[in-house]
């Protein structure tokens, strides 16, 4: 056994309302640099749609992720061999107009302008060529809230997949949003398509980070991640990446996206996972057996046998204690209510989603006479399809979408029954059976999920400072590179007391 | 007094620039070091123009290190014949050169008429792109031109000798004196473009990731104790 810490991040589909209130904060925090412009370390997705970069979940195109080849689990576009045999042109590289031109506005115009028979205007402008864009054709969430409509929505290739006709006729069609961030997964593509190993996974939490002066620019990457979550900054010719905001996490303070969050629907914490299983979990024969098989490389925090390898591992009381009152472990793990984003990639991914219920239940409309059972049938006629939910969540089951909408929905008439009354016997259901829980669980449930209070959502340790090489050498050095002098540069050699 | 000067002083001064510069920014511009692509604004024009460069300019680099790193001798031990060596050398060079040149066009062809390729363009990014058409074209007109037209030039009794001394630190620069204009041209114009490599984009074939292949796929780093590993 290998024990190995994780920040994990669970978002709750439910109460997502699209605000983009998370985007904006990220991009103010990390990626407002020239080079940057384009890059949404997190990014809220209509769906249906393309998503961002356009069709990003396409493998055909960009073959991101791993799978298997003779039953053994290899890089989707090739190995090293074939990745230094392309190194001068990476054929299956999104390029700029794939994300989408960066550009602002001619505000000066406004004040600069002479006096005119017209109000002066302030026309786009290119951040990458400074010209003025006649026409913008396609932006970050161009398509937000269905706007691209009929003609957009079938770029989406969860769609194309599925067998039912997308209606897009306004009372028929459905949508939903989709918050991503990197998913800093346990069997991370980009770090092994990386030519120059400047990505890695951080031993202490999992955080999976480029470095910056290792990294030449290769660009494999881009597409080996199949998030399509690690961007190519063209200013210093290298990749960045979402960062979990590990100077806030480092802290004990959740990510700026998660702080920010109007609708609450993010909840960060730690797992315990054995690192010697990953691989093995991770070339499984069938996708669909890909869910379960990443649910077994987590480790029971309260097991005597774990806390005690963990010690021995070198993860302090604090961290132990966290992954035992982590949200993540409960939704994720316990639960079962919250699943990883497309588990078919084999890359183990560590954001998890609760999928999202209320559009389903909205066409019920005699819920005063309805009886607990009558909730069931329900669940399978909902808004959004199942097959579409498990496309994106469950590698095409929908037995495991069912299940998590069933609790879901036994969560709901519990609920309401305690509050409003009028229900029949809940615990006796063929709804709590069939959702396999129980009226404690789901209280329990409803309280982490409703009322969602910030120390109960966010159970993030602090990272170890006491580990670091010198403390007392590095009082007053300053982290920012090339503005003050680094860490570890100082004027008096014989300071760094070795 | 010319002779020492072109065939000493000058290879010396441009590689010790080259050497020194290198190790500068190894130690202290980590940051800016890296393949400048430009693959992320256009894609159409670099699939033809980028592999048919680097490809070309790889068989170009074997070819020579067969002419002017292996010795003459090497290949009448094995009963190569100058006639044959030349022949292999003019058809399989020429393949190379032109590929060299043609991609490079294309590159720089590119370079200019993309705007969003044009607007991050530096400087050095033009310089290297010309100061390689200039090496290349002289050997390219070196190796199909000249070697067929006025005579199958044989470098590897001059040049070749030549450049081997100069890693030995005894030149023999009396070897160059009767070398052709062109082939003099070509040998300083590739050491002046030597001596521009720490301070342009050519810099990245100095960090081609050969050892890719043989890591483990996976990486992990510890926070608190790679530096102190590493450094």
């Amino acid at each position: 056994m290998r024990i190995k810490a994780q920040v994990a991040m669970v978002m709750h589909l439910d109460k997502c309302i699209g605000c983009h209130t998370c985007s904006v904060t990220c991009k103010n925090t990390w990626t407002n640099r020239p080079g940057t412009e384009y890059m949404w370390f997190n990014n809220v997705e209509t769906r249906p749609g393309p998503g961002y970069p356009k069709s990003w979940e396409d493998r055909d195109r960009f073959k991101g992720g791993w799978e298997l080849r003779n039953g053994k689990l290899k890089l989707k576009a090739g190995g090293p061999i074939s990745k230094l045999a392309n190194i001068f042109y990476n054929l299956n590289m999104a390029d700029m107009n794939d994300y989408y031109e960066p550009w602002t506005y001619d505000y000066e115009h406004l004040i600069n302008s002479p006096k005119t028979d017209n109000l002066p205007v302030a026309r786009p402008q290119s951040m990458i060529t400074g010209k003025y864009m006649d026409k913008p054709e396609w932006g970050p969430n161009w398509d937000d809230d269905l706007a691209g409509g009929s003609e957009v929505v079938p770029l989406d290739p969860n769609v194309q997949k599925l067998q039912e006709h997308i209606s897009m006729q306004y009372e028929k069609t459905f949508m939903m949003y989709l918050p991503r961030i990197c998913e800093h997964c346990l069997n991370p593509s980009c770090v092994a398509s990386c030519p120059s190993g400047a990505l890695y996974k951080r031993d202490e939490d999992g955080v999976v980070l480029v470095d910056q002066e290792a990294c030449r620019g290769w660009r494999f990457c881009m597409n080996g991640c199949p998030y399509h979550k690690v961007y190519y900054n063209w200013n210093t010719h290298k990749a960045e990446k979402c960062n979990f905001c590990y100077p806030r996490t480092e802290a004990g303070l959740p990510t700026i996206c998660s702080e920010t969050c109007v609708g609450r629907i993010r909840y960060i914490g730690v797992v315990l996972y054995d690192a010697d299983k990953v691989k093995e979990a991770a070339s499984v024969e069938d996708p669909q057996d890909l869910y379960e098989a990443q649910l077994s490389v987590f480790l029971d925090p309260f097991d005597p046998e774990v806390i005690k390898e963990a010690e021995k591992a070198g993860i302090s009381a604090d961290w132990i204690e966290g992954a035992q009152n982590s949200p993540v472990y409960k939704m994720a793990m316990k639960w079962k209510i919250a699943l990883p984003l497309h588990p078919e990639y084999r890359t183990l991914p560590m954001v998890w989603y609760v999928p999202p219920l209320s559009p389903i239940m909205n066409h019920i409309t005699n819920e005063n006479d309805l009886k607990t059972d009558g909730y069931i049938p329900a669940v399978d006629q909902m808004r959004i399809p199942m097959e579409y939910l498990a496309s994106i969540l469950s590698a095409g089951d929908t037995d495991v979408i069912r299940k998590v909408l069933l609790k879901l929905t036994a969560m709901r008439v519990h609920m309401r029954g305690k509050t409003v009354g009028g229900i029949d016997q809940f615990r006796q259901s063929e709804l709590v059976k069939e959702a396999g829980t129980s009226p404690e669980e789901v209280e329990e449930m409803a309280r982490l999920l409703g009322v969602a209070k910030y120390n109960e959502r966010f159970v993030i340790p602090t990272g170890r400072r006491e580990m670091d090489e010198n403390l007392y050498f590095e009082q007053g050095t300053c982290s920012l590179e090339d503005l003050a002098p680094p860490e570890g540069v100082a004027y008096h050699s014989f300071g760094k007391g070795e | 007094m010319a002779a020492i000067f072109w065939w000493v002083i000058f290879p010396y001064i441009t590689l010790t620039i080259m050497v020194l510069g290198l190790l500068y920014r190894f130690a202290f511009r980590q940051l800016s070091w890296a393949a400048p692509s430009t693959e992320f604004f256009e894609k159409k024009w670099l699939r033809i123009g980028s592999p048919l460069f680097h490809w070309g300019i790889i068989f170009a680099f074997l070819g020579h290190v067969m002419g002017m790193v292996i010795p003459k001798g090497f290949y009448d031990f094995f009963g190569i014949s100058d006639e044959l060596y030349h022949a292999g050398a003019i058809i399989g060079g020429g393949i190379a050169a032109l590929m060299v040149v043609v991609g490079l066009i294309i590159l720089l062809i590119r370079k200019m008429k993309f705007e969003r390729v044009r607007a991050h363009a530096t400087f050095a990014s033009f310089f290297s792109l010309i100061a390689l058409i200039i090496v290349a074209g002289l050997g390219t007109y070196m190796t199909i031109i000249y070697n067929t037209t006025v005579v199958s030039y044989e470098y590897r009794t001059t040049i070749g000798p030549w450049f081997r001394s100069l890693f030995i630190f005894q030149p023999k620069y009396h070897l160059m004196e009767s070398v052709p204009f062109v082939f003099k041209a070509h040998v300083i114009a590739a050491f002046a473009l030597f001596a521009a490599i720490p301070f342009t984009n050519l810099i990245h074939f100095y960090t081609l990731p050969l050892g890719y292949p043989g890591r483990a796929p996976q990486q992990y780093r510890s926070r608190s104790n790679y530096r102190k590993k590493g450094l």
